[in-house]
């Protein structure tokens, strides 16, 4: 008999790692369903579901704030002005081209949308999840006289364009984020899915 | 050892020496099968038709339903007759407060009935409704005394009234007065059908959790033989 | 845990006992090398532990502690949380076999005579393990707030009110509340997922710790530490827990495992036993269920509790049953002190020990099948003669054990 641990052979080498192995393998598949656990529930993607926006109402200029996924996404119509606005802005932006994945391939174009006056972006800053403010007005005195119209962040400054590009020098890396939408009919705007079934 | 399977064989007489509990009510055994899609999807038809009315079911979402094999689309076109969306939870349109007002109680949610009563129960109460005259309803079920539930079924099953057995009086037994839209045979299988979606609707999981249990079982067993041959090895060890 | 496995381990060694704690509790502690079938229990009550405390905490991040949500945010574990149903069950099942395991632990200790010198403390400390588990099983059965957790709270508050004159006020006091209600669900959820738990895990650690202070038993009941090998200065009989026992008991997990595997996947009521049917009922303050009977691993005690039906001196039948219940668990206690007998294993002592051991356990069986039963005359004429006998197992003890004609004991531990 050892008096300690046993003698190490081949067979014991070879049976201690099996088991090893085995009780490895084991231990990941009774982690998987308890991590897994966490992710949202069912109840929590019911209320994730897509969220139908009428859009006949909306105003150019106005915004309009729809609440999906518990977070906020903008609505806004865009006037004829603000749009031309976007291409004069090109060389303070920091990814005018949206070649940063920040949205669906339909919307990787100057206005960010799938029709060029409405944009549809989520309101939540990509530096620290802060609300931006809208903000339509033309060289405010805060803003500075380059101002032309867009979303400014109160918590730290950061700014984009009224299609949601952000800034070069501020402290916001990407512009905001495109949810995916499709319109169901000319008004009928359908945020958080792409399909038109799944409504 | 031979006085531990000595006691575990007393144990065993326990149950013969001490007398057996009176006999409940004869329940009729429901003949369902929870992995039978066809079934429960026609119970599911039955449920959404006549249960959800007064009763809710109100921990059930709707889209789980593509666990017995409907798609999303099929879901809100045949369970889905309000507003609702696919992932919504099965809601009653009834307000409690007129429930109480119309039955003296409000109807019972019908998300776990199956697993408080047991699945012959409900296919029995089901199928024991009979005409009487004495209760306000005009109702009462043979395994259910004064139940506020009317016979919500009884254009499909007809209507029984109680056939006093001649020799024994205290034995019910019920006989059909007005025949139904449905036969027996068809009724007995309706009713089969709804209990089964109960019984799914009880325990959703519970078909993915028995086909789970079978690979975690087969794994627990070789493991044990692998346990077992590095027990056997290292013990060796010892005299 | 070699030395050559470098300088981490030195370098925490000079910080931290690592490898001295190491030989101390797994690779240098010597158990008997005669261990059997009964030895498996005590691991096995620490791997319900484990799978206790982590399926808990995972319950803990749905539930909701309030009378309004509690039935509800249960169903939600169970059909809306990914892979809830895994996790509740998991936490109900093991909740039972944790009695499983612990009631055969209890009576591997009763067989070979573990609560004997020098393991009294141990046998204490067992004991006080045993009452948190449950008092945590009681709190834990209360959270559901089905009918049977209402009812069967309502009914164990309600002896604490058979207290002569501070009775009320008492449960009151436990309830924050006149009746069972919403606060007293809070405090008991409180009780449940923090107090208790530390409490069970401390004393666990410290059960542990005095074991290996003064050894295991073996079913010889005799001591290894009386025979050291001169040469190495360890037990004749003794091994090394690691790795001997370490893969000893690992077979003993598995074969546990594929027992608790297979309730989980394939009975996870247990046939109205581990989830009883009634408890899928929301609680309803206003009727109480036809038949009420408590989880089966109290239902022993719940029968003696219902066995006094005189009153009896200037106290009456409904505190003498609260009274009998308490000592029937209290009563374990004594057992160091109510044994004289010579020997300590079941193996060397005589018939009369065998037949009231065996007395004991049958009337622990049938008080128990009688608990789940609804009364009738006969149950409870049933239940005060097996009331009886259950006391008479301990209280005769000093006398039985004494005259008993024992055999003597080896030398040597036997296989």
């Amino acid at each position: 008999m050892a008096d300690s641990g046993g003698e190490m052979n081949s067979r014991r080498r070879f049976l201690v790692l099996a088991t090893s192995v085995a009780g490895g393998i084991a231990g990941v598949a009774v982690a998987t369903p308890f991590m897994l656990s966490m992710m949202p529930s069912e109840r929590a993607k019911a209320a994730g579901a897509p969220v139908e926006v009428d859009i006949s109402k909306l105003e150019p200029g106005m915004l309009l704030m729809v609440e999906w996924r518990g977070k906020v996404v903008w609505v806004l119509k865009r006037t004829q002005d603000m749009l031309e606005n976007l291409e004069k802005l090109e060389v303070v932006l920091a990814d005018p081209n949206s070649e940063k994945d920040q949205q669906p391939a339909y919307a990787k174009n100057r206005t960010r949308s799938i029709k060029p006056e409405i944009l549809v972006v989520e309101g939540v800053c990509t530096h620290l999840g802060c609300s931006p403010v809208y903000r339509k007005d033309i060289a405010p005195a805060d803003l500075g006289a380059d101002w032309l119209g867009g979303f400014f962040c109160p918590c730290h400054g950061s700014k984009f364009d009224l299609a949601g590009r952000v800034y070069k020098g501020v402290p916001a890396p990407t512009n905001l984020v495109v949810p995916p939408h499709t319109y169901l009919s000319e008004n009928q705007l359908l945020i958080g899915s792409e399909s038109k079934e799944s409504a | 050892m031979r006085l531990i399977k000595c006691l575990l064989f007393i144990v065993s007489l326990v149950p013969v020496i001490v007398f057996a509990a009176p006999a409940d009510v004869k329940l009729d055994k429901a003949p369902i099968d929870t992995s039978d899609n066809a079934s429960l999807q026609r119970g599911a038809q039955s449920f959404v038709n006549y249960c959800l009315t007064c009763h809710g079911a109100s921990f059930m979402r709707y889209n789980r339903h593509q666990d017995i094999g409907l798609t999303n689309q099929e879901i809100s076109e045949k369970l889905i007759y309000t507003e609702q969306k696919v992932g919504d939870l099965m809601l009653t349109a009834m307000k409690k407060n007129e429930a109480e007002e119309w039955f003296g109680v409000a109807p019972p949610d019908l998300s776990v009935i199956a697993r408080s009563r047991g699945a012959d129960w409900l296919y029995t109460y089901l199928r024991s409704f009979y005409r009487d005259s004495t209760v306000p309803t005009g109702w009462n079920n043979l395994i259910f005394e004064s139940v506020a539930m009317p016979h919500v079924l009884y254009e499909l099953q007809g209507q029984q009234v109680v056939d006093s057995n001649k020799d024994i009086p205290e034995i019910k037994e019920l006989k059909l007065s007005v025949p139904g839209v449905l036969s027996k045979e068809e009724y007995d299988r309706f009713v089969a059908d709804l209990v089964n979606y109960m019984v799914y609707l009880g325990e959703p999981h519970a078909n993915y959790r028995k086909k789970l249990g079978v690979i975690v079982i087969i794994f627990l067993l070789g493991m044990l033989g692998l346990t077992y041959l590095l027990k056997r090895e290292y013990w060796r060890d010892v005299q | 845990m070699s030395k050559q496995k470098g300088s981490i381990v030195e370098w925490i060694d000079e910080r931290f006992p690592l490898t001295a704690t190491w030989r101390a509790h797994l690779s240098e502690y010597y158990a008997p090398k005669n261990f059997n079938f009964w030895y498996y229990f005590g691991s096995l009550a620490l791997l319900v532990l484990v799978n206790q405390l982590i399926t808990g905490i995972f319950l803990t991040m749905s539930y909701k502690p309030d009378a309004n949500l509690a039935f509800s945010s249960i169903e939600y574990i169970m059909r809306d949380v990914n892979f809830g149903w895994l996790i509740r069950y998991m936490h109900s099942t093991g909740a039972s076999m944790f009695f499983v395991v612990v009631y055969l632990h209890m009576f591997r200790g009763m067989m070979y005579g573990s609560y004997r010198k020098p393991r009294e403390l141990l046998w204490l400390i067992g004991m006080a393990i045993f009452f948190v588990l449950m008092s945590l099983a009681f709190t834990g059965y209360i959270l559901p707030w089905g009918q049977m957790s209402y009812w069967g709270a309502q009914v164990i508050v309600s002896m604490f009110g058979a207290i002569p004159f501070i009775g009320e006020t008492l449960s009151n006091w436990i309830l924050g509340d006149f009746m069972l209600s919403d606060a007293a669900l809070n405090r008991f959820f409180a009780y449940h997922v923090v107090t208790l738990p530390i409490l069970l895990v401390v004393l666990v650690f410290v059960h542990v710790i005095a074991l290996h202070e003064v050894g295991s038993n073996n079913p010889d009941g005799i001591e290894i530490k009386a025979n050291i090998d001169p040469k190495t200065g360890t037990p004749v009989d003794g091994i090394p827990f690691h790795p001997y026992y370490t893969v000893k008991d690992i077979v003993g997990v598995v074969a546990f495992l594929i027992v608790f595997c297979g309730i989980i996947f394939f009975a996870p009521e247990m046939g109205g036993y581990f989830l009883e049917y009634n408890n899928f009922i929301p609680a309803n303050t206003l009727q109480t269920p036809d038949h009420i009977a408590p989880v089966w691993y109290f239902t022993p005690y719940y029968s003696m509790l219902r066995a006094v039906t005189v009153n009896f001196l200037w106290i009456d039948a409904k505190l003498w049953g609260v009274i009998l219940m308490a000592a029937a668990v209290i009563i374990f206690c004594f057992l160091p002190w109510l044994d004289r007998s010579p020997v300590k294993s079941i193996r060397y002592k005589g018939p009369y020990f065998k037949i009231a051991l065996t007395l004991f356990v049958i009337s622990f069986f049938v008080l128990g099948w009688l608990g789940t039963k609804a009364p009738t005359p006969l149950y409870t004429l049933l239940a005060q003669i097996f009331t009886v006998i259950y006391f008479a197992f301990f209280i005769l003890m000093p006398w039985y054990s004494k005259i008993d004609k024992t055999k003597p004991e080896p030398k040597r531990v036997t296989k």
